[in-house]
Formats: C-alpha cells, sequence, structure tokens
C-alpha cells in the first residue's frame, strides 16, 4: 500500500493521514489491554502509575497482587492492602470445571448438528440453522431472565447442572458456525473413494472425516470454552455460591473495592486469550493447509 | 442375467426390480431421515433449554391469573358494581370472603401485584390479612374500615378494573409508560414517573451512536487490512482480534484504569498540560463511558464484515475508474464505496444488535446517566422482582432484535456469518 511517486502533496497528506487514523485505531483497540499489564505489578494499591513505576525504579513495582490473587497470604506485606482470600483459587477452578463440562457438551451436539446440517436432504434447513444460532443473537439478558423462569420451575437455579446446561446452550452456536463452514469445504468424493476402496461407513468417518474436520471442531471447542470461561450474565442470573466462577469473583471485585489484584487476574486472562487465539490461528492454517488452499 | 429386463415403454426399473422412481424416492426419504436423525439431539436440547425458556418469558409477560386465583368473589363482585357508588357491603363480603381463603404467600404477592396498578395496596393487603382474624362475622365493611381507612377510597376499588382480566397488557403498557384505568382505558403515567421510554430512546442513542461510531473508525482499518501484504495484514489482525478474545470483564477493567479521573488518560493530559489538574474530564461512571467502551468493544464486529467484503473487490476497478479519468478521491468514492455496502450493512446491523441488548457494560461503567433498558430489565428480575414487566421489556426487545436478525439474514445470510 505504497504511495506512488508521483502523487501529488494533498494525497501525500491525505495518505499520512489515512495511516494515523488506523494507527490511532489499532491503538485504541489494544492500548487498555496493554496498560493493565505494567500497572498489574504495581507495589502500591492504586490503579494509576506512580512517580516510581514512570521513573522504572524497582521499588515501583511488585508482585505482591499476583500473590494475594493465589492466595499466599504469608507473603510479606501482602496483608498490608490485600485481603486475604481463596476466592480467586476457587473461582478458577469453578470456571475451568464448568467450561470444561458444557465445552464437551456443546461440542459433541453442536458436531453432530452441523454433521446434520451439511446433509444434502434436510428439511428446513434454514429455519434450523437460525435456530441453532440464536443464542448468539439474543442478548443474554434475555436469555438470562427466560432461563431463570425456566430452571427455577424445574430446580436447576443455583446448581452445577443448570448452570452447565446454560453455558452449553451458548457455546452450540459456535461449534455449529465453525463445524458447519469446516464441512462445507470437505470433499465428499474422499469419502466415495474411500468407500469404494472397502472401507465401511464407520471407518471412513474415523479415519478421513474426522480427521480433516478437526481443526474446525477444535475451534468450535475453543470458542465455546471461551465463552463458558467469560460467561458471567447467566452466572449472575442462575448461579449460586456454589458456581462462584472467576468473573463471578471478578465482577465483584470490580463492584466492591477495585483493587490491582483484578489487574493480576486481567494480566493472567489477556495472556491466556493471547494463548488462544494463536492456537486457533495456527488451526486455521493447517486447515487451510490441508485442505489445499496455500495462503498467498 | 438382468433379474428384470425393462419393457419397452415401461417404467425404468432398478437392478432389484423396483421402479427407479420409488426406489429414488425411498434412497431420498432414508437420506432425510438421517439427517434428521443426526440434528434431532441439539435440536431437541436446544428447544427445551431455549426456546421453552424464552417462550415463559413470554407467557410470564401478560400472565395475570393471581388476582383470578386469589379474589374470585371480589372480581365478580366487581363487574356488578357500577363503578361509581361508594362499594356495598357485599363487595366487602366478597373481598373478606376471598381473603380468608387464601394462601398466604399469594396474598403477599397478589398485594405487590396491586401495588403496580396503585400504590398503597400493598400495604392495605398486608393490614388487611393481619386483622383478618380479628373480623367475626357480617358486617364487614365497618370492620373493615376500622382496620384501614383506605377500603374506603373509591380508587383502590376502581384500580381492581385493570386485573379482572387473566391475561394483561399492563407491563407493555408500562414499559412505554402507559397504564390501564378502572375502565380498562389506556393513559400515560404521572409525568414524573414516565422512565421507560426515555430509557428505550437512550438505549436506541447509546446503540446508534456506537454503530457510527464503530463504523468510522472501521472503515479505514478495514480498508488497511485489506489491501496491505497479507503477511503484515495478519499481524494486525490480530490486534483486532486479541481485543475479541479477551473476557470482557478485563477489558471493562483495562478502560476503567484507563478513563477514571486518576486514569491513565487524564493522568497523560494532565502531564501533557493539556487539562488542568482541577478539570480532568469526567470520562467515566457516564453516558461518555459507555459509549466509548462499548465502541471498543463492539469494534471488532464492524471491522471484520466490512474487511472480508473489501477483500473481495479486485485493485483493479479503482486502477480501471482512474485511467478513465477520475480523481482517487472520486473513484474511491463512486467506484470502491457502493461495493463496501454490503459489508457496512452486515457490521451495522451486527453491531447495533449486540449493543441494544447490552447489560455488563452499562452496569459496570455507565453509572447513573450511563443505564440502558437491559440493566432495568436486570433490576426488575433481581431487585424490584417484578417479573411481568421486566419480561415484558425483555420482549419488546427481543421482537426489535428479531425483526433486525430477520434483516439481516435477508441482507447477509445467518450461513455466512463468520467467526475470527
Amino acid at each position: 500500500m505504497a504511495l506512488p511517486p508521483y502523487a501529488t502533496p494533498g494525497q501525500r497528506i491525505w495518505h499520512y493521514l489515512y495511516l494515523t487514523v488506523c494507527t490511532l485505531v489499532l491503538f485504541f483497540l489494544v492500548s487498555p489491554l496493554i496498560v493493565v499489564i505494567p500497572l498489574s505489578f504495581n507495589s502500591t494499591p492504586f490503579l494509576h502509575f506512580t512517580p516510581e513505576m514512570l521513573t522504572l525504579d524497582p521499588n515501583g513495582y511488585s508482585t505482591l497482587w499476583y500473590k494475594s490473587l493465589f492466595g499466599m497470604c504469608d507473603a510479606e506485606g501482602a496483608s498490608l492492602w490485600t485481603s486475604c482470600t481463596d476466592k480467586w483459587k476457587v473461582g478458577a477452578f469453578n470456571s475451568f470445571k464448568i467450561a470444561i463440562m458444557s465445552t464437551v457438551l456443546a461440542t459433541t451436539l453442536g458436531t453432530l448438528a452441523a454433521l446434520g446440517l451439511s446433509r444434502a436432504h434436510l428439511p428446513f434447513r434454514r429455519t434450523i440453522m437460525g435456530l441453532m444460532i440464536s443464542p448468539l443473537i439474543v442478548p443474554l439478558i434475555i436469555t438470562a431472565s427466560g432461563m431463570f423462569f425456566f430452571f427455577a420451575k424445574v430446580n436447576l437455579v443455583a446448581t452445577l447442572p443448570g448452570i452447565v446446561l446454560a453455558h452449553t446452550i451458548l457455546g452450540l452456536p459456535f461449534v455449529v458456525i465453525t463445524v458447519t463452514s469446516t464441512l462445507v469445504g470437505f470433499d465428499n468424493t474422499l469419502m466415495k473413494a474411500a468407500a469404494n476402496l472397502g472401507g465401511t461407513p464407520t471407518y471412513n468417518f474415523f479415519k478421513i472425516q474426522m480427521p480433516l474436520t478437526a481443526p474446525g471442531v477444535i475451534s468450535g471447542a475453543l470458542f465455546a470454552f471461551i465463552t463458558s470461561f467469560d460467561e458471567i450474565v447467566l452466572i449472575l442470573f442462575i448461579g449460586g455460591p456454589a458456581q462462584h466462577t472467576l468473573p463471578r469473583q471478578m465482577w465483584s471485585g470490580i463492584r466492591e473495592e477495585i483493587s490491582p489484584t483484578i489487574l493480576a487476574a486481567a494480566t493472567i486472562l489477556v495472556l491466556l486469550s493471547i494463548g488462544l487465539l494463536t492456537t486457533i490461528e495456527l488451526l486455521r492454517r493447517r486447515n487451510e493447509r490441508l485442505r489445499g488452499i496455500s495462503p498467498a | 442375467m438382468p433379474t428384470s429386463p425393462a419393457k419397452p415403454g415401461g417404467p425404468l426399473l432398478t437392478a432389484d426390480g423396483t421402479p427407479l422412481k420409488t426406489s429414488l424416492e425411498r434412497s431420498l426419504k432414508l437420506s432425510k431421515l438421517r439427517a434428521l436423525g443426526l440434528i434431532f439431539p441439539p435440536l431437541l436440547f436446544l428447544l427445551i433449554l431455549f426456546v421453552i425458556p424464552i417462550g415463559s418469558l413470554l407467557t410470564r409477560s401478560i400472565d395475570d391469573s393471581l388476582s383470578n386465583k386469589v379474589l374470585p368473589k371480589t372480581l365478580a363482585a366487581f363487574e356488578r358494581w357500577d363503578k361509581t357508588s361508594e362499594p356495598d357491603e357485599s363487595m366487602f363480603e366478597a373481598v373478606y370472603l376471598d381473603m380468608k381463603a387464601a394462601d398466604k404467600l399469594d396474598l403477599s404477592k397478589l398485594g405487590t401485584r396491586m401495588n403496580y396498578e396503585k400504590s398503597g395496596w400493598r400495604s392495605l393487603i398486608k393490614i388487611t390479612t393481619r386483622g383478618l382474624k380479628r373480623i367475626d362475622g357480617p358486617p364487614y365493611k365497618p370492620a373493615m374500615l376500622h382496620l384501614n381507612k383506605r377500603w374506603g377510597d373509591i380508587e383502590f376499588w376502581q384500580s381492581l378494573g385493570a386485573m379482572k382480566d387473566p391475561v394483561t397488557l399492563g407491563y407493555y403498557l408500562k414499559a412505554v409508560d402507559l397504564k390501564y384505568d378502572g375502565n380498562k382505558d389506556i393513559m400515560k403515567v404521572n409525568k414524573h414517573n414516565r422512565i421507560y421510554r426515555m430509557l428505550w430512546w437512550r438505549t436506541f442513542l447509546v446503540s446508534m451512536i456506537v454503530t457510527i461510531g464503530c463504523l468510522i473508525l472501521a472503515y479505514p482499518v478495514a480498508h488497511l487490512l485489506a489491501t496491505l501484504p497479507l503477511r503484515l495484514s495478519n499481524l494486525l489482525m490480530i490486534c483486532v482480534l486479541m481485543p475479541f478474545w479477551t473476557s470482557l470483564l478485563v477489558r471493562i477493567v483495562s478502560w476503567m484504569v484507563m478513563l477514571q479521573q486518576n486514569g491513565v488518560v487524564n493522568d497523560s493530559l494532565v502531564s501533557l498540560g493539556v487539562l488542568d489538574d482541577g478539570n480532568r474530564l469526567p470520562m467515566m461512571y457516564n453516558f461518555t463511558g459507555t459509549v466509548i467502551v462499548m465502541t471498543q468493544i463492539l469494534l471488532p464486529f464492524m471491522i471484520l464484515p466490512i474487511y472480508s467484503v473489501m477483500k473481495t473487490i479486485p485493485p483493479s476497478y479503482m486502477k480501471a475508474a482512474q485511467n478513465l479519468g477520475a480523481t482517487p478521491a472520486r473513484a474511491f468514492i463512486r467506484v470502491y464505496m457502493p461495493q463496501t455496502i454490503p459489508g457496512i450493512g452486515a457490521g451495522c446491523l451486527l453491531v447495533f444488535i449486540v449493543a441494544i441488548g447490552y447489560y455488563i457494560t452499562p452496569e459496570l461503567v455507565g453509572g447513573k446517566d450511563g443505564r440502558l433498558i437491559g440493566n432495568l430489565i436486570a433490576h426488575h428480575m433481581q431487585n424490584s422482582l417484578n417479573w411481568g414487566l421486566a419480561s415484558a421489556m425483555g420482549t419488546i426487545l427481543l421482537v426489535a432484535i428479531l425483526t433486525l436478525y430477520w434483516v439481516y439474514d435477508k441482507l447477509v445470510g445467518v450461513d455466512n456469518m463468520k467467526m475470527g
């Protein structure tokens, strides 16, 4: 996107303005996440850069808030500002537990649905697809209210199965979308060739179709996982004290007393999301490579 | 040797002798059944755990059967009454008998319900419930008036009119600042109680500002991403996707750190001398905060669809236009921009749909004047426990969103929705 040598001064100004605007917008997108990282190493309980931090004085930085995050209360100085709580640990454990369970469910159901949707002769295809994606469209507050009424009737409010089922519903559309789009690119002659060579349908499914669609399934599963891991509205509406997840802990942290402990948690989550993003990108490339679409 | 040679002029037969048409139909039917079999478990799951709950929201928004269940005699007596004269003994008797027979819990729920029509009912029902055992036989009218003189207030009796049907549109009316009077005529609520229309308007306004803001910010970035060489644009794409992938709460916390009174933005502006230390900008816990944070959160939803449309526009078009004598600006406006309209439409609809139902962000950064309709639904669900009203507001919101979703589907197709 270089400027041609014959560009007029006006075009030059316009071009650099354009690049500046783009840079600013990208900065707007990323800067809040970047700012959190150094602030989480603050040695004071303030949420802004102290003069010590700005002069890069080592005394301005500490891992105090990470210790507090992991419930290490005996750490020197920690008792000064941090309240000693293992709620973060419990929350992280619950989050992983709920996210893993609902991911397994959502991936299984979503893959089944995608397999059905990619069949040639499915009646009401459009309606079913619309229905499958609808949990993504309906605002969470409405889903949460409706589920609250329904779950109250069947005694699922404030239970682990209740929250897992609710999160499964939220994760389902992601799996359906990613797996369907992988299946659309799947070359069905491969299956026919395999059948011709004597493979049973089940054998062919596991040997041919599954490895080729696996990237789609895995990235769908990752979407489902992160959706559940990050979910707060349903937790607030239909979760109970036993479903105290990481977002729930952050929520109360933000509402009650916002301390750098939250920033420490945020930093870890930012790093986690970078890791997940990289995984998905690698999966996507692998998928393209396997299907013979080479990135230009 | 073929088992069933086709007769000339007869129907085509397959190897086992059945007509080809029947055989094909059977195999089509089987294939349909197989597809339905695959889709059945997830569909059932979705129907039970998602569609039915949303349906229960709709029924709850019009359900008003409680008053009929608890006060059948009273409402019958109300029907016989001329609505203007002093209530007579028979009406008091009906109330007494109904309340005597009613369940305690139902009565307290009913008191709350009746209070929506006229404030004062809740305490009146409570006082009467407590005093019921002190009434020993007719005449009931003086006894009940003795319990609380509000029983003599004709307005309370008249307000029963709004509750006499088992199905009501009252919650919907309330959600747009209207109400029923005693004759079930629709009227506006008192001026100082009107908040819902203002909130609907504000929700619309915020969603609109955020959508337009996202469009303005997204368009150049999408263009840059679509025109840069792939290796570089992939790198920048990570900048776009990273916020998309980070926890919502983390992003909100980051913005709190950035925008608060002593936050990074204000600190930088003060140290640069742009701002006085005394007039730091209030950018958090208000309307501005909600708009800024929502714009950043929803920006990827705008960039991605526009980017994917721009990616398909051949760069030769612009060159051709310029070759034919258009200035770069004219070529861009007349040739390039019209081709990006599908992406703009998709992005705007998507951002608007998501923005209009937002709850968490305004709740945490909105303060008082940044609260949206979603927050009020949550308030009625969790604090005031006016579930009928919450359901009605939710239903209105849902209908608005499904309409937009339908438009989106017609324009873009839900199948084309891409993730990341």
